[in-house]
């Protein structure tokens, strides 16, 4: 028996040619900043070593870059920035919850570790 | 893309039944379910790596002392390789992308276009893996030191070529004054790894000794990993006094003084999980984007048999998408924490 209380959401997503050419703009927008901030990261890789003063500065700013990267990919590319707003933070919320907790607790640790090794000459 | 997902419903109607309160079909909200659990797998490795590496600062090598070299260009490229392998697979989930867009105008000729290019993206990001790994494995000419004090450094340069070892001393295969020229470069690391080499003179197989001839190496420079009673962790020594010790330490004749490349027990490059770390989330990430390629390929098979035209939209070449897509996001946080940081 075919089963009536199940809308087709599939058939929503369908555009037209006028949406799909601001689409692909947009697309290729995104693509231009993802290769350009690779290039920016690796330029920085390449000029400034691991070591100097301003280091920690290029280290935060390459995990800031990552984050941009990232988000353009989940919410331009994964299209869960046109999702319900439940839906985003139903996926982003518990993920971050967790990960930032054990980023926090597992490298807290690491460097206790380190410490102890040292000053236990491991 | 956005249709019924921006439509504005009231609450009880959307939560009343009948209705997905998340407004997207079962399928795609069960890949979702799949990559956030996927995330979590690749989250908890990175942050692993992240542990170890903080709890063995010194020691940990930097990525573009590390990955310096290029396809058939020899080295100097400090992160190029890995940084056109981002490139490579951000540009196929660009495709990727288009080829989901044409499945919402059903556009077929479109889908399948865009679906071809990714999928060859896809190869030639896991055909840079496997260049990257055979590299990584072999590893580099000079290989990871123990100096005479104790101390460990990893070697930069250019390594003079090997041209021949004139046997000077007759074994079971080699006459005296023999002149041996194949497999120099195998022989010569196996020598130094068992310690056969001593002062110059090198012991071959069949029990010969042998003269060495090379060339000169060019802009030798040890950067110290490990403490020794002289040398500290981060002191880099160059040009004649770095080959002094470094041939020192090689032509000792003592064993186990150069690690040549990386296999799950040792490497040139850092602590030893350091290299279990590289082929545990590069493997896994890599079989990632090989199963992405075959699924890719599946669901192709599917859109130029026209199955999902006679279902009325391509939501299969979206959801498969989603998965191509993560792998992509993946490799940008690898990318960052295995090779930049």
């Amino acid at each position: 028996m075919e089963r009536d209380d199940i809308i087709e959401y599939s058939l929503d997503a369908h555009h037209s040619e006028e949406q799909g050419v601001l689409l692909r703009k947009k697309i290729w927008k995104v693509t231009a900043l993802l290769t350009i901030i690779t290039a920016v990261e690796v330029l920085l890789g390449a000029f400034i070593k691991q070591g100097t003063s301003i280091w920690p500065l290029v280290k935060w700013s390459f995990i800031g870059l990552t984050l941009v990267k990232a988000a353009y990919i989940v919410l331009s590319f994964m299209h869960l920035g046109d999702e319900r707003k439940v839906l985003r933070y139903f996926i982003l919320v518990p993920y971050f919850l967790f990960v930032i907790y054990l980023i926090f607790i597992l490298l807290t640790e690491g460097m206790y570790v380190d410490n102890v090794l040292k000053s236990h000459g491991g | 893309m956005s249709g019924h997902a921006s439509k504005q419903i009231d609450t009880t109607t959307l939560w009343g039944g009948k209705v997905s309160p998340f407004s997207t079909s079962y399928g795609k909200l069960m890949m979702w379910f799949f990559l956030v659990s996927d995330a979590l797998t690749f989250g908890g490795l990175l942050i692993a790596y992240g542990f170890t590496r903080h709890d063995a600062q010194d020691a940990w090598p930097i990525g573009e002392e590390t990955f310096n070299s290029m396809p058939f260009l020899g080295h100097g490229f400090p992160l190029l390789y890995v940084a056109l392998m981002t490139f490579i697979l951000i540009v196929s989930s660009v495709t990727m992308v288009l080829a989901v867009e044409a499945g919402h105008r059903m556009d077929k000729k479109g889908v399948i276009k865009w679906m071809v290019a990714t999928i060859i993206g896809g190869f030639f990001f896991v055909g840079s893996q496997a260049w990257e790994w055979s590299h990584f494995i072999h590893g580099s000419e000079f290989g990871k030191v123990e100096l005479v004090d104790g101390s460990q450094a990893i070697v930069k340069g250019h390594f003079g070529e090997i041209k021949n070892f004139t046997v000077i001393e007759a074994g079971e295969h080699h006459a005296k004054g023999a002149v041996v020229t194949d497999d120099l470069m195998h022989q010569f690391q196996h020598a130094v790894e068992v310690g056969k080499i001593n002062d110059g003179i090198i012991t071959l197989h069949d029990g010969s000794k042998a003269k060495i001839t090379k060339e000169a190496d060019h802009d030798m420079e040890l950067i110290i990993k490990k403490d020794g009673k002289s040398n500290k962790v981060g002191t880099r020594i160059k040009g004649k006094n770095a080959e002094k010790m470094y041939y020192q330490a090689i032509y000792s004749g003592t064993p186990h003084k150069v690690i040549y490349g990386a296999n799950l027990e040792q490497n040139e490059y850092g602590p030893q999980q350091y290299g279990q770390f590289f082929f545990f989330i590069t493997g896994f990430h890599g079989f990632h984007v090989f199963s992405g390629v075959i699924i890719n390929i599946i669901i192709l098979l599917g859109v130029i048999a026209g199955t999902y035209h006679k279902r009325g939209h391509y939501e299969m070449v979206e959801k498969t998408g989603l998965y191509w897509h993560f792998v992509d996001l993946v490799w940008v946080f690898v990318f960052t924490f295995f090779y930049l940081v």
